[in-house]
């Protein structure tokens, strides 16, 4: 049993969900007592969805469990076919279904309902929601793909786009971008899915040269599988970000069998102001600023390239939560001489955040109120997020726009340059002091300012630094955004050196050594 | 833990305006875990451990919004693959589990567990868990359980779980504490309760106790004057922990509204023997600010037709509040559950015709609300956007289990939540409703 106050992802049948809502034409029977519809409310609310998921739910209670509840599932599945009359039908269980053993996937086929049935094996106790989702469109496209065979004339610059579903973190204009990219590129788009696709279209997907997985975690297994099936390659650059998206032009043109651009540079230029945002010197002030960045693996190690290459903040922390994805964010914490963090416990990933001390997190919705409570600036880059990371403005995170807006939001945080180098020189304003530093997103009062990461940190790592009341008083001088590291640098300081009290002179001896 | 069946008594109120709809199908409905949301502020002692699967850790933060963030007095113990091996160590698991909490929240002083529909189905007795853990964690701190599982229980039921469980538990009761004279069932929000509180002493009334009061721990004493009121309709197994207890039952219709709360408090007045002109005098004038105040919305709702599809129970009340209060037209009422004996008041207050349903087919009651095109759907959220999306409009029904709707100052909000979507929709179309695809 695992102790959980909240949970970075739902249950796998809530990914098989996002596939089944992302589609058209398809339809769901999920086997799950009464209660779990609640699951409606993540596509009617937080996405603003103006249809009922395509989902009909048995909703057995305990007095069905005395009957039999597999007599409910055949009959839930027969009036689904009868009322909505879908091209595909997926059938599954929830966690508590799992426990009856009912076997939807037997009980559909012995039904002969009249359409294909696709049965979803989701293990509860094991999987989570993005593996479910994973293996939900697996199972499409290998039911709907399979059995096509390959025309002999396709065109080498055709492709398909896999990954983007409901639910997923900016997926709607990830894709409205990236295909103008595409065609912009002279790529031809043919199926995009599961986001608005058909089973007809999944039986489509062959017709393209290859694929191009802009959400592993979704899209990953089926990609592999229409290699190893069908022979298709394909590209998983994820392009966000301005690098990246040039590497995944690149790549695209070369799968494509199209010439690089000879002329790239004024090809390219202009076509994302992020390149001119961060150098111009306004950003300087974000040089090294310190960045901990948490989420699911595509979008935080796409997140720390930007922040390294592309901003000039310094990583600070890396991590994620999905297991699945642990190699590759392990690499890339590497690159960035930090420890990776695999955890879907956000306990630990609090416990990082505090021990990194960051200027600015990028995270999910849980690290926005990690930040919070430790008021450390945050923006979003990653799922689970809440409804307002469905905006109704065009915000992609990937292509050039994606850049754009990628920009903006970090920096927006942020406290702005001359507010810093103001605070800094006049600490002791009535009305412009730590107290009203944050900006206006992050409101707190004045007396409730005492670092709090020192606060937390101190009380968990039971430290028993002495610092002078005038080594404090110096201390409370440092800016409060890097107070934290400072107080941790020069109690780091003072232990390897044996110094005990800590007074104003160690505090510059520490600054001295560490050098910020 | 099912509900109980409705006394014989029932069978012979004869204000059962038409025959109820039975339904049986799909039900859209939220799961007994979710009053965990509004349980755990207001029991400020407590904290409920669910144990349950990934699915109710995920239901609880997506029911719980924003609110989960701010260190909330609740969590879920998930049932892992290993769990399910073996029964033995389950028990062992959990008593780790409820270690680490408990060391992590030095604070609690109550511990609930709760059941979940995984629980349950392989039998993990919870009772005795809790039982095990009483005896571990007395008396710094008393552990008790009560299922809030989808199988067992509908959205509101679970707070008539927990609180029968909280009545049932007799060892949380000073030995030398006067028995309460009334007992006030259903959770109220504070202000609530204040307002009550104020009105219970102009009447003259002491000794009562509010279930659940702020804190858990202080328990509850039963002598054989006790007697109860509901302040919410869905308690049926915290009526019968009650009067297994020898509380009595003091019959009233819920206190919503002017008239709903005028005769809320004139049942209880008449039960302790306050004179008439007393109470009339305690209530004139907050009901005639209950009154004034529903004056403004009236207009809004006055004959406009109403569809209630189930969710809380709650259900029959608001429909006698919207029909003899505001004058609206009353097309069908769902409730999940109809305790026929605590509901008769609020049914024979509706005129005959409405149409009653208990339990849920949704696509067909779906096909029904198109087919009655009523002015007003009151829904849960996984309908809401759907209908507003076929040029309906809707009110969200989880609000009124989150928004202080009982009593006189309460009256004129309630009104409110139920004007504001046709307020709204005038406001964005500057039409009163029109209907852009009605099938």
């Amino acid at each position: 049993m695992k102790l959980s106050m909240w949970t970075y992802e739902g249950p796998p049948h809530v990914g098989a969900m996002r596939i089944a809502a992302s589609m058209t034409g398809v339809h769901y029977v999920l086997h799950a007592p009464q209660g779990d519809t609640y699951a409606d409310l993540l596509f009617t609310m937080i996405e603003r969805r103006p249809s009922r998921p395509p989902v009909t739910y048995t909703t057995f209670q305990a007095r069905d469990l005395s009957g039999s509840t597999a007599d409910v599932f055949k009959t839930a599945c027969r009036d689904a076919v009868a009322r909505f009359q879908p091209q595909a039908l997926l059938v599954g269980a929830s966690c508590t279904a799992e426990l009856l053993q009912d076997d939807p996937g037997g009980l559909a086929r012995t039904l002969d309902v009249s359409v294909p049935v696709v049965p979803l094996d989701l293990p509860s106790y094991q999987k989570k929601e993005n593996w479910g989702a994973g293996e939900t469109f697996y199972r499409m496209v290998r039911t709907f793909a399979g059995p096509t065979t390959r025309p002999t004339d396709i065109a080498a610059n055709s492709c398909n786009i896999l990954g983007p579903t409901s639910l997923g973190f900016r997926c709607r204009d990830d894709v409205t971008e990236i295909v103008r990219l595409l065609s912009e590129e002279g790529l031809d788009v043919r199926v995009v899915a599961p986001l608005g696709a058909s089973p007809a279209d999944l039986a489509r997907l062959t017709e393209a040269a290859f694929n191009i997985v802009l959400y592993p975690e979704i899209a990953d297994a089926a990609a592999r599988w229409l290699k190893k099936t069908h022979g298709m390659p394909f590209v998983s650059t994820i392009p966000i970000g301005i690098g990246a998206t040039e590497d995944f032009i690149a790549e695209v043109r070369a799968l494509a069998g199209l010439a690089p651009s000879d002329d790239e540079a004024t090809q390219r230029s202009g076509r994302d102001r992020l390149t001119w945002y961060a150098r111009s010197v306004d950003s300087n002030y974000l040089t090294n600023k310190r960045v901990f960045i948490f989420g699911d693996a595509t979008h935080a190690i796409a997140a720390a390239r930007i922040a390294s290459q592309e901003l000039g903040l310094r990583v600070c922390g890396l991590g994620t939560y999905m297991r699945e994805f642990a190699r590759e964010l392990r690499e890339a914490a590497a690159g960035y001489g930090v420890d990776a963090l695999v955890s879907d416990d956000h306990l630990e990933v609090e416990a990082a955040i505090i021990a990194a001390r960051p200027e600015l997190v990028l995270g999910t919705q849980m690290e926005r109120h990690i930040a919070k409570r430790l008021r450390v600036p945050c923006a979003v880059i990653s799922a689970p997020v809440h409804v307002q990371d469905f905006p109704a403005r065009y915000s992609p995170q990937m292509g050039f726009e994606g850049a754009n807006v990628i920009f903006d939001s970090w920096v927006h945080p942020l406290m702005m340059g001359l507010e810093e180098h103001l605070l800094q020189m006049f600490r002791d304003d009535f009305e412009f002091n730590d107290g009203a530093a944050a900006s206006h997103l992050h409101p707190h009062t004045a007396d409730a300012v005492e670092d709090a990461a020192a606060v937390v940190a101190a009380a968990t790592e039971d430290d028993t630094a002495v610092w002078t009341f005038d080594a404090e008083k110096e201390l409370k001088k440092v800016p409060f955004f890097v107070r934290g590291k400072a107080r941790r640098n020069t109690e780091l300081f003072a232990a390897t050196k044996g110094i005990r009290p800590i007074t104003v002179e160690t505090l510059y001896d520490a600054k001295a050594h560490f050098a910020r | 833990m099912n509900q109980p069946l409705p006394s014989a008594c029932a069978t012979t109120l004869s204000v059962t305006p038409s025959a109820t709809i039975r339904q049986r199908g799909q039900h859209e409905v939220f799961c007994g875990l979710t009053s965990i949301i509004w349980l755990h502020r207001k029991v400020q002692d407590a904290f409920f451990l669910v144990v349950g699967s990934r699915t109710c850790a995920h239901l609880m933060q997506s029911a719980a919004g924003v609110m989960i963030f701010s260190e909330p007095r609740f969590a879920t113990a998930i049932m892992e693959e290993r769990d399910l091996a073996g029964m033995a160590d389950m028990h062992d698991e959990l008593d780790q589990v409820v270690a680490r909490l408990l060391e992590r929240r030095p604070d609690i002083r109550m511990l609930v567990l709760v059941g979940s529909c995984p629980s349950e189905v392989i039998k993990f007795d919870l009772t005795r868990a809790a039982g095990r853990l009483n005896a571990h964690y007395a008396p710094r701190r008393r552990v008790i359980a009560y299922s809030g599982s989808g199988i067992e229980t509908t959205f509101t039921q679970g707070e008539d779980n927990f609180l029968a469980a909280l009545v049932a538990d007799q060892t949380t009761v000073p030995a030398a504490r006067s028995a309460a004279k009334l007992v006030v069932a259903g959770c109220l929000a504070d202000v609530v309760e204040d307002q009550f509180s104020r009105l219970f002493a102009a009447l003259g009334l002491q000794d009562i106790v509010f279930l659940p009061g702020r804190k858990a721990i202080d328990g509850l004493t039963i002598g054989p004057d006790t007697r109860y009121v509901l302040a919410q309709p869905y308690l049926g197994a915290t009526a019968t922990a009650l009067e297994a207890r020898g509380a009595q039952r003091i019959d009233a219709i819920s206190p919503l509204g002017g008239e709903g709360t005028t005769a809320w408090l004139g049942a209880i007045a008449h039960a302790f023997g306050v004179n008439p002109a007393r109470l009339e005098s305690v209530i004139a004038q907050p009901r005639k600010r209950a009154e004034q105040a529903m004056q403004h919305y009236r207009p809004w709702l006055d004959g406009k037709r109403i569809f209630l599809f189930p969710d809380s129970q709650l259900e029959p009340s608001l429909a006698r509040y919207l029909h003899q209060e505001l004058g609206a037209e009353i097309v069908e009422v769902g409730s999940p559950y109809l305790h026929r004996e605590h509901i008769a008041g609020e049914l024979a207050l509706l005129p005959p015709g409405v149409a009653i349903s208990e339990g849920q087919d949704v696509d067909v009651q779906i096909d029904r609300c198109r087919q009655a095109q009523p002015d007003l759907i009151v829904c849960g959220l996984g309908l809401a956007n759907p209908f507003e999306a076929e040029g309906r409009i809707t009110k969200w029904s989880i609000e009124f289990a989150f928004t202080p709707i009982q009593g006189f100052e309460q009256a004129g909000d309630l009104a409110e939540l139920f004007a504001r979507p046709l307020v709204r929709h005038r406001m964005l179309t500057g039409r009163s409703r029109h209907q852009e695809a009605a099938p």
